[in-house]
């Protein structure tokens, strides 16, 4: 990794620079050898790309900033060692993968940050680990504390992320998975067999992103009506504005105000 | 018989439909055919029509025993309770399906207090957020803001300042006291006990008059902000905390004169709503209902958060698992939270209650002014005629708020009904790309089947107030 990152000339970063468009996916630290890694990795993509320094778009650029490109964040994969206990837990992991015959491919990327880990998974594979973690003596992850929903925008490969946030009462200890998928294949195997919280879980996932999770026994809208169209919580649901009584002035929806973020 | 089996949706049944359009007494899908015995045209006879949900019974006048022979014994009602039923704990609707008295499915619908808080924190500043979480879970407003906030500096990486801290859990456990005399008060109003949710409602009046004293409102109190809390603790703040104390030391021992020991509260909750602990773990349950199965499972204890680990107190357990001993439970935690709230006193040390860091930290000292909130007019004034740097600075700060690194981060702490966590997502702006409160009311609720199938109507009351689900964590 570091020798590729050593290697890399000048020429390489000229390229690069030159991807670095909004909605690119690569990062700004990144070598084209990296990116290539990283694409193999999945290419999990964690944020947008942003534009100027004010955040504030389809406004005249009186600051002279309006051309600052900044990729959008790429969670990076994390080097062993990883600290905090998690190696170890890793190694566990992997063993019992071994033994239950999934394969280790199944975790595309690792990432720890801020003290907490991130499996980033394939979803085929999701409910055999999910077992794996539940029922092995050395992971005994009885509790699935969370399931939830993410939409990282619409320029985003693999836009929605379902993450599960599973937790060891025996260890006392929390790791967090995490599924990328199409917003066009928005389909993740339900982990309910596994893990009987999840089911409210799920179907507030589906109800507020339309992640389908296959295998659900009774996938329906769980917050919003029955008969609601579309999915409140991605990013481009339609926003409401409101309508304000003065000289017929209309307040914008929230998403088409003028920002700072 | 013509028995609908799918239920797994129960909003909008079926039948509950088929009654509301119907002008007359309309039974969905009996088996009884009444027409065929009368020899001569009855004007009030039931008449009957296919649907596409099965055969319609209209019954206008005439006598019910031709009808209720039959279906007696074997016919299922379903029964809609709420959303409005005082005895479900708010907006939470019921939908039971009863052979008699005894209910042999249960499902709750919810969903109508969905106000969008999570989609709406999208599009606020981190620190504007906290004014949405507090509103999620009405009755324990503090440890919204609480995870929100720890979960923002857990981002930032940042940590709050000592006194901030100690403010906080003095805050959270008074605020605990209140959620869980609500949660006793509310218990004995839908089971009867009426003289218990008059004392529940008085005492909790004095934890709700102390938090406004000490944060300005009762509820919904925006008190706890990324980087420390709003401002400092009033003056007299100490004598009030101890009056306060001596308040509960007096009258706690009522409730064990009223309710614990009283043979029909006995009656009505011993071994009822009972989840042994692997139901628990399976349902996802937390809080005082994983802990009356047994498991001494307190995040205060196994992940201490805000130093909690510093203060001496008990984590009261029981083994029965049934809603008599979370109603214990509850009460003792009580005791244990003014435990707390005593140490707290002890350990107020003078300081900063917020993160000095001016990028986070907003530099008005934010005190009272004539108009009862805000910045002092003394304040205003030095900011506005002598430091137009700052007044620039603050401006920037409360309207674009501060840029959080990318990242994501879930941060759980013990809230009166279990684990309450908040998964925060970052994409390096100014505001959240993300905001998911794990509330533990909605998980928990997810046992009321567990809980009710099985057993009497009157008991299912018992199992949702042993919940004491909170419709606004619920549906945020």
């Amino acid at each position: 990794m570091t020798t590729m990152a050593t290697t890399s000339d000048s020429s390489d970063n000229n390229s690069d620079n030159k991807d670095l468009t909004p909605g690119r996916t690569s990062s700004a630290e990144m070598t084209s050898a990296e990116q290539a890694e990283h694409e193999a990795r999945g290419g999990v993509v964690a944020g947008r790309a942003r534009q100027g320094m004010f955040g504030v778009q389809g406004w005249g650029d009186t600051s002279g900033y309006g051309g600052l490109v900044l990729p959008a964040y790429v969670p990076p994969a994390a080097q062993r060692p990883y600290g905090n206990g998690f190696d170890e837990l890793t190694d566990e992991l992997l063993a019992a993968m071994r033994e239950r015959d999934v394969p280790a491919a199944a975790i595309q990327q690792i990432t720890v940050d801020r003290g907490e880990i991130t499996y980033y998974v394939q979803r085929d594979h999701l409910v055999a680990l999910c077992r794996t973690l539940r029922d092995d003596p050395a992971l005994r992850f009885e509790l699935c504390s969370s399931v939830s929903g993410v939409d990282y925008g619409t320029e985003v490969p693999q836009r929605l992320h379902v993450t599960y946030h599973l937790t060891s009462m025996t260890y006392r200890r929390r790791i967090r998975l995490e599924v990328a998928v199409d917003v066009d294949d928005a389909h993740v195997p339900s982990v309910v067999e596994v893990y009987p919280t999840a089911d409210w879980h799920e179907r507030e996932t589906w109800d507020m992103f339309g992640v389908v999770f296959d295998g659900h026994p009774a996938l329906t809208r769980i917050l919003m009506p029955d008969d609601w169209d579309g999915f409140p919580q991605r990013k481009d649901y339609p926003l409401g504005g409101i309508p304000v009584e003065y000289k017929g002035a209309e307040i914008p929806p929230p998403d088409q105000r003028r920002a700072y973020s | 018989m013509s028995r609908r089996k799918d239920r797994k949706d129960s909003r909008g049944s079926s039948k509950t439909k088929t009654r509301n359009t119907e002008p007359a007494h309309t039974v969905g899908s009996g088996t009884t055919d009444t027409t065929t015995q009368t020899a001569e045209p009855d004007p009030y006879a039931a008449t009957s029509r296919e649907t596409t949900e099965g055969r319609v019974y209209t019954v206008t006048g005439g006598d019910w025993d031709g009808m209720l022979d039959d279906w007696r014994h074997d016919e299922r009602i379903v029964v809609n309770m709420g959303p409005q039923h005082p005895s479900t704990h708010g907006v939470l609707r019921l939908v039971l399906e009863l052979e008699g008295e005894v209910v042999t499915q249960a499902r709750s619908v919810i969903g109508y207090l969905h106000t969008g808080i999570e989609k709406n924190c999208e599009y606020r500043t981190w620190t504007q957020g906290v004014t949405f979480v507090t509103r999620a879970d009405y009755l324990s407003p503090l440890f919204n803001e609480a995870a929100y906030c720890l979960a923002t500096e857990k981002l930032l990486g940042i940590t709050v300042p000592r006194r901030a801290q100690v403010i906080r859990v003095l805050l959270m456990e008074l605020n605990r006291i209140g959620s869980h005399l609500v949660a006793i008060a509310t218990g004995g109003m839908e089971l009867g006990a009426l003289t218990g949710m008059t004392a529940g409602f008085r005492e909790r009046e004095e934890v709700l008059h102390l938090l406004e004293f000490l944060t300005g409102l009762r509820m919904n109190h925006a008190f706890i902000r990324p980087g420390g809390v709003a401002q400092d603790l009033p003056d007299g703040y100490d004598a009030k905390i101890r009056d306060f104390m001596k308040v509960m030391d007096s009258r706690l021992p009522d409730y064990d004169k009223l309710l614990t020991g009283q043979p029909i509260w006995k009656d009505r909750l011993r071994n009822v709503a009972y989840l042994p602990l692997d139901g628990c773990l399976q349902l996802g349950v937390t809080g005082p209902i994983l802990r009356s199965a047994g498991l001494e499972w307190d995040l205060r204890k196994v992940q201490p958060y805000c130093g909690y680990e510093e203060y001496d107190f008990e984590v009261p357990t029981s083994t029965d698992a049934d809603a008599y001993a979370r109603y214990v439970l509850r009460l003792e935690e009580i005791h244990q939270s003014l435990k707390i709230v005593g140490q707290c006193l002890g350990k107020l040390e003078p300081g900063r209650v917020m993160v000095d860091d001016p990028k986070i930290a907003w530099p008005a000292q934010l005190t009272i002014g004539s108009d009862g909130m805000g910045n002092s007019l003394e304040h205003v004034r030095k900011i506005m005629g002598q430091s137009m740097e700052a007044l620039i600075h603050h401006f920037k700060l409360v309207t674009e708020g501060f840029a959080v690194p990318p990242g994501q981060v879930y941060v759980a702490v013990e809230s009166p009904r279990g684990e309450l966590g908040a998964h925060l997502v970052s994409d390096g702006g100014t505001r959240p790309l993300r905001v998911h409160m794990r509330d533990p009311s909605f998980v928990n609720l997810q046992s009321m089947p567990a809980m009710c199938e099985g057993g009497l109507v009157a008991d299912v009351i018992a199992a949702v107030a042993s919940i004491d689900p909170v419709m606004g964590g619920v549906d945020r």
